[in-house]
């Protein structure tokens, strides 16, 4: 129990260092959302530097931190200047769409890559082993934006999927049955690249510690008192494997937020990919600071995550 | 022991590769920016060996390309003139290796016809000069921002390994604080804070300095683990009684026993660089028209029209898979070869 809250004592340092690294660096940006501003000529510098003390731009640094502070107390995250809105409330919206993106991918990748990992590590140097080794080096060297591309470009020419976006026109008038399909119709492709994208890694992690495990003495020893192939491989070969597996599931939980936002912004899914870019692109920095500080909670909870899984499965960490 | 031949084999592939890049203004028939609003989406050039009146020519040859009027995009040949491929020609100006100006092209046609040898983007400039010149940008902004994360990892986990307490204990939260950002993001962010519209060898240097700068940790970490085991070893404590100084040791014991985990690294991390690179110049965060990279050519992609119907816009993208291939085995190889010697 003091383990995990030291670790959460260190999360909350984590988070307070990512944001006052970002205000730094934001700090030292040319430039602000009223900087490309200026060029417009219906706009006096006036009315502008008015804009700028209005939404508190011309204070110095520590005092608009501060600010920002009591913004996030009170669960608003700093101020769109291009949405005109509070922080949190648009970024919740996006970021439910993208984990509504990425939580089927990750556990589809999971649900292939453990039994073909299992597999080619039980068939080592087998066909099985070469085939699943030379499907992850070729989708380990295909860039996900290619797949991605290459995907639409499928849907585009076949045309049995939508290509982009989250929802067809008329999506309101559908019944919850019809919504549900269309929404599962418009996921097929960013889910099945993202699933892609994610496999070879997962399956070269699982593939290794299988490998360790059954060298070890015991599956030996299970294999001499004739337990079957399959119950051997996935009551005692898999859980003695676990431990770095569980480690590598809690990066996957991390990367919920952030894995998907190449694929979302080429599929123009309307998730925190596009969302971020666009307030890249128009200095709209409250929310990309919030979107980073998001993301990096995602990190530390699925740190978190992952290490209570350990907690749970292997009684040896229990009794420490 | 390992082959010699599964090391050599993606190394001489990329050493060609690379060759041919640096060198992309003799490779490449015409200048990366030279337009030719005539020809837009021309398609790849059919190349010949045998002419309408079924002659035979011994010199390849293409034909000129017609529009066809009022259907944007398709060409027809224009049968009536044979243009044939001629080599070490007299083209367009460039400058090999940045400074020494020439005029010789591998290969061309006579004027005022064209060779797209993979077609034409919408402004109708040569795909495959394009392809050449960007490859300067996307493989060398990768390899440098390599190289640049491995000196300042390296840098950082050599004090940190070598030298420990206080020093050790905050370079190691620093590595953490990096590690813990997604890198996507971290790679983002940081671009957020820089401006937008600036040149494109500034644009090519910031995003060598943004993606070497912000991939500094994870080689970091590497090298102090090494470094913490390499200066407890008994020769390197004999060498300090004798009156070795830090920096000696260092550099005659310590060094030399992170080079295999640095080589490996590189080779990991400058596919992983080259499609960042890619990826912002795709957003449009990264090199800008009319310099070419391999993203901001896939970035025409975004438009439906153009991924629809003209298949070799997708050729800068595929170009990766082979690098990304051979750089992969290289780092597999070796991964095998430190876990065997």
């Amino acid at each position: 129990m003091r383990f995990f809250l030291r670790r959460i004592v260190h999360a909350t340092f984590l988070l307070v260092g990512v944001s006052i690294l970002s205000f730094v660096l934001m700090e030292l940006a040319p430039g602000d959302f009223f900087a490309e501003m200026r060029l417009n000529p219906q706009l006096s510098a006036e009315t502008l530097a008015g804009l700028r003390q209005q939404y508190g731009l011309d204070q110095p640094l520590p005092v608009r931190y501060l600010h920002w502070v009591q913004s996030v107390a009170r669960g608003e995250f700093g101020f769109s200047f291009a949405y005109n809105t509070p922080v949190a409330p648009l970024l919740w919206s996006r970021a439910r769409n993208t984990l509504l993106l990425t939580a089927p991918a990750a556990l589809l990748a999971w649900l292939i890559a453990i039994p073909v990992g299992v597999q080619s590590a039980a068939r080592q140097g087998e066909w099985e082993d070469k085939i699943a080794s030379a499907g992850t080096t070729a989708l380990l060297a295909i860039p996900e934006l290619l797949l991605a591309l290459g995907f639409l470009l499928l849907s585009l020419r076949t045309g049995y999927l939508p290509a982009g976006g989250m929802i067809s026109i008329g999506f309101s008038e559908l019944s919850w049955w019809g919504k549900f399909q269309d929404i599962t119709a418009h996921l097929a492709i960013p889910v099945t690249v993202l699933t892609l994208g994610s496999l070879p890694i997962l399956v070269r992690h699982v593939r290794a510690t299988m490998l360790e495990v059954l060298q070890s003495p015991f599956i030996n020893a299970a294999r001499a008192h004739g337990i079957p192939r399959r119950r051997l491989l996935y009551r005692h070969a898999l859980p003695a494997a676990l431990n770095p597996l569980i480690s590598l599931f809690g990066f996957s939980i991390a990367g919920l937020l952030s894995a998907s936002l190449l694929v979302e912004i080429v599929v123009s899914w309307p998730g925190l990919g596009p969302l971020l870019l666009e307030a890249i692109l128009g200095r709209d920095l409250y929310v990309v600071i919030g979107a980073i500080l998001l993301s990096t909670m995602f990190l530390v909870g699925g740190t978190l995550i992952s290490d209570l899984l350990l907690f749970a499965a292997d009684p040896r960490i229990r009794t420490r | 022991m390992i082959k010699t031949r599964t090391i050599s084999l993606p190394l001489l592939l990329l050493a060609c590769i690379h060759l041919i890049v640096v060198c992309a203004g003799f490779f490449a028939p015409y200048d990366y920016a030279s337009q030719n609003r005539t020809l837009p989406f021309a398609p790849p050039a059919r190349i010949h060996f045998v002419d309408s009146r079924g002659e035979w020519h011994f010199r390849p040859f293409v034909y000129g390309l017609v529009d066809q009027p009022g259907r944007f995009g398709y060409y027809r040949e224009d049968r009536s003139q044979v243009y044939p491929v001629r080599f070490f020609v007299h083209g367009d100006e460039y400058k090999l290796i940045g400074s020494v100006t020439a005029h010789l092209h591998l290969f061309g046609i006579s004027e005022p016809a064209r060779m797209f040898l993979i077609g034409s983007d919408g402004y109708g400039r040569d795909q495959f000069s394009r392809l050449l010149f960007g490859g300067q940008v996307s493989l060398f902004a990768g390899l440098l921002a390599a190289s640049l994360s491995l000196v300042i990892g390296s840098g950082f986990g050599v004090v940190a390994g070598f030298y420990g307490k206080w020093t050790d204990e905050m370079i190691m939260r620093l590595v953490e604080l990096f590690l813990a950002l997604p890198w996507l993001y971290l790679l983002f962010a940081v671009r957020a804070f820089l401006p937008l519209h600036i040149t494109p060898t500034a644009a090519f240097l910031m995003l060598v300095v943004i993606i070497g700068f912000v991939g500094w940790a994870r080689p970091a970490r590497l090298v102090r683990g090494i470094v913490l085991s390499a200066k407890e070893r008994n020769y390197v404590l004999a060498g300090r009684n004798f009156g070795a100084s830090d920096l000696y040791l260092l550099r005659r014991h310590i060094l030399p026993q992170t080079a295999s985990v640095v080589l490996t690294q590189t080779a990991l991390l400058i596919p992983q660089y080259i499609l960042a690179e890619v990826t912002l110049s795709f957003l449009g965060l990264g090199v800008g028209e009319p310099t070419p990279s391999w993203g901001n050519m896939l970035a025409s992609l975004q438009q439906y029209h153009i991924l629809v119907s003209y298949w070799w816009m997708f050729i800068p993208g595929v170009a990766l898979i082979p690098i990304f291939l051979s750089y992969f085995l290289l780092a597999n190889t070796l991964q095998k070869r430190l876990k065997l010697g």
